[in-house]
């Protein structure tokens, strides 16, 4: 298998698709010629032409919303934000217009809208946002958010192929950091499947995208200490694979759920209700959750690094809950 | 306000079937508007019921200037442009009042269905949403090397919208078949144009856009037609886009519930004056494309088609409630 980083995963994901799927085109701001702000489509231009590797003004309204009349006339469009903190701009097309099609009309809105997310890089709080939980709540969008190269190619894949409105988060600090085997040619994973990434019988930590690799730190900290941690990513938020979650909870009785977003009305809030109402007679300790400060995504190191959750806090979080 | 009435046009390029057609969807439209006003004060009809009257000359003109591959995306005053692309009347009655078999299985109402085999696709609430979604459909067909226009609609309200500049940016970027209707019918709820904007014409905007842009006269149908005709001709050319602003007037408040007291009496007489319908009855009549028995007995047969249509759905009952937990995805 060829080693790729979590970039050239998703690259290779969408070209796959592109080369088999007429219908399948990407559009978004300097993605043509420049091959995007962070080189994900280079080469496609040269590729694919003009016609479907469509470079548009900076209108994130017009892009999410021409990108929703195209699927509605058999199209499979590929949306790329330059950051997904810009998707706010486009946010009424995704959430009133794609969110409700399959209720309202009973026709499938295919179609994904994806980007580089997430803090760590110094990029300020305007290129650095977690805001996946956001459109959780919107109804009608399923929510996407890898955190190795071979599941961010299997769920792009499986993206493209849903007949619904995805929005796909990838880490930016993930694209050049982390590199590994990824299967060749067409990979798809299901969306709405977690992943037991270590298994454990002490503590189990329930993550995605970034903080599934500060968990797995710890877990291999704890280890060495002979406490055993299992590490689920539940890869998507929507759709939500509660099934796992609850037997890991039922299985090691305590459980500590994180995310690089914001504490407050984050979805570890949900993943912790849905514990407790489902498996509360299970948990030897009340659930905990550790997440980023309350505030933006400040831009000095010093600040940032205070405001993001860390392999530390977990683990010394992680300790207060085994000794519960 | 005492301006003068302008004649109707009489356009070349309109023959005498086309003519009844456009009489005929006018009435349909007129009618309709009269029966939903009819529902709502008998507590037959919820929700928001927008009277199109004055409208009647936009929607129908625009929408009659469509071929059979090109595709509507009318806003709440164009029921006029359904009864052009052949909607059934039980069908529209179902959709707006959210009875059992509506195309929207009760999850919304009103004219926010869509009907991909009639080729109509409706509204959401949010002002110029639909904008870049029609700009978008058109793109999708060129990108296959095929060609469809998209006839939409905005508000002299809703063309304040920050979607609608992006929409119409990137449509003449583009050079997309993308025609944008405005309909200045003077007032956004109980807002007159000087709280919307400050421009002289609204079509003026078209320059920016380095599209095509007009301003005419909404309630003369065969211009409307004729106006929409040449920016259809220019789209499916690749020039792209085109806004015409279409001056009317609201005749009755925002939605029912709105007694519209804001609107001086003068205004709504002079507009009176220039009933779209009333006034292609008697072009009609004069130019010997029917006689006024004629006229009459169409008006009569329509009245009694809308009395059925409602007959047959008023009764039915509302969808079943699990259909509020079904489709929230698509399979
Ligand atoms: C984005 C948005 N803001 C507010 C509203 C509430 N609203 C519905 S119609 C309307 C007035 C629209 O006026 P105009 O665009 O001139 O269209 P008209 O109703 O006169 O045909 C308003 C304010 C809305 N639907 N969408
Ligand atoms: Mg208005």
């Amino acid at each position: 298998m060829p080693v790729m980083t979590y970039l050239e995963a998703i690259a290779d994901a969408l070209r796959i698709e592109m080369r088999m799927d007429e219908s399948v085109f990407m559009i978004g701001e300097d993605i043509g010629t420049y091959g995007g702000a962070f080189k994900l489509t280079k080469g496609f231009l040269d590729e694919f032409g003009n016609k479907r590797i469509i470079d548009a003004p900076i209108s994130e309204a017009a892009i999410i919303g021409a990108a929703i009349g195209a699927s509605l006339n058999g199209m499979r469009p590929v949306v790329e934000m330059q950051f997904m903190d810009f998707i706010t701009c486009g946010f009424n097309q995704l959430v009133n217009v794609a969110g409700t099609t399959a209720y309202r009309w009973g026709i499938g809105v295919p179609m994904v809208v994806r980007g580089p997310a997430g803090g760590g890089v110094g990029a300020n709080p305007f290129h650095s946002r977690n805001s996946e939980a956001w459109f959780v709540q919107a109804t009608g969008l399923k929510v996407v958010c890898p955190s190795s190269p071979a599941d961010a190619k299997g769920l792009m894949t499986a993206s493209i192929r849903d007949n619904n409105p995805v929005v796909f988060f990838e880490h930016k600090g993930l694209y050049r950091k982390i590199k590994e085997e990824v299967p060749e040619g067409e990979y798809i994973i299901p969306l709405g499947k977690a992943r037991t990434v270590c298994e454990g019988k002490d503590a189990s930590i329930i993550c995605y995208g970034s903080a599934v690799h500060m968990a797995v730190e710890v877990a291999e900290r704890m280890k060495k200490e002979g406490v055993s941690i299992e590490v689920i990513d539940i890869r998507t938020l929507v759709p939500f694979d509660e099934e796992a979650v609850i037997a890991s909870a039922r299985k090691t009785n305590r459980v500590l759920i994180t995310h690089e977003a914001t504490l407050t009305g984050g979805f570890a809030g949900e993943i912790s209700a849905r514990i407790t109402e489902k498996a509360f007679n299970s948990l030897d300790a009340p659930v905990k959750r550790v997440a980023a400060f309350d505030s933006p995504t400040p831009f000095a190191p010093t600040l940032e690094k205070a405001m993001l959750p860390n392999a530390d806090i977990i683990e010394q979080e992680l300790r207060e809950l085994l000794l519960y | 306000m005492s301006k003068s009435i302008p004649p109707l046009i009489t356009s070349s390029t309109v023959d005498k079937q086309q003519r009844i057609s456009f009489l005929k969807h006018m009435l349909m439209a007129r009618e309709f508007d009269l029966a939903m006003q009819r529902l709502n004060r008998q507590g037959r009809a919820f929700g928001g019921v927008y009277s199109q009257t004055g409208n009647e000359a936009t929607s129908v003109g625009s929408a009659s200037a469509l071929g059979p591959n090109d595709v509507l995306f009318p806003m709440h005053r164009n029921i006029g442009g359904h009864f052009v692309f052949g909607q059934e009347l039980d069908v529209l009655m179902k959709a707006f009042l959210a009875r059992e078999g509506s195309l929207m299985r009760g999850t919304d109402g009103t004219g926010h269905y869509a009907d991909p085999q009639k080729r109509i696709y409706g509204n959401i609430s949010h002002l110029g949403a639909m904008i870049p979604v029609a700009a978008g459909f058109t793109m999708a067909s060129k990108l296959r090397g095929e060609m469809c226009v998209a006839m939409t609609y905005i508000g002299d309200g809703g063309s304040q919208t920050g979607e609608f500049h992006e929409a119409m940016n990137f449509a003449s970027v583009q050079k997309l078949p993308l025609i944008l209707i405005i309909e200045n019918n003077q007032y956004a709820y109980s807002s007159p144009n000087s709280i919307e904007f400050a421009c002289e014409r609204l079509s003026d905007r078209a320059l920016g856009y380095g599209c095509h842009g007009i301003t005419i006269d909404g309630t003369d149908v065969e211009l409307v037609y004729e106006t929409c005709m040449d920016a259809v001709n220019r789209a499916r050319n690749g020039e792209g886009p085109t806004i015409i602003e279409t001056i009317t007037m609201r005749m009755r408040g925002h939605a029912e519930h709105d007694d519209f007291s804001y609107v001086p009496k003068e205004q709504l007489a002079h507009w009176q004056l220039m009933d779209p319908v009333d006034r292609y009855i008697e072009h009609c009549i004069a130019k010997k494309v029917l006689k006024k028995s004629e006229i009459d007995s169409m008006r009569e047969s329509i009245i009694q088609d809308m009395r059925n249509a409602i007959d047959a759905v008023i009764d039915l009952p509302f969808p079943p409630a699990e259909e509020a937990f079904r489709n929230v995805f698509m399979d």
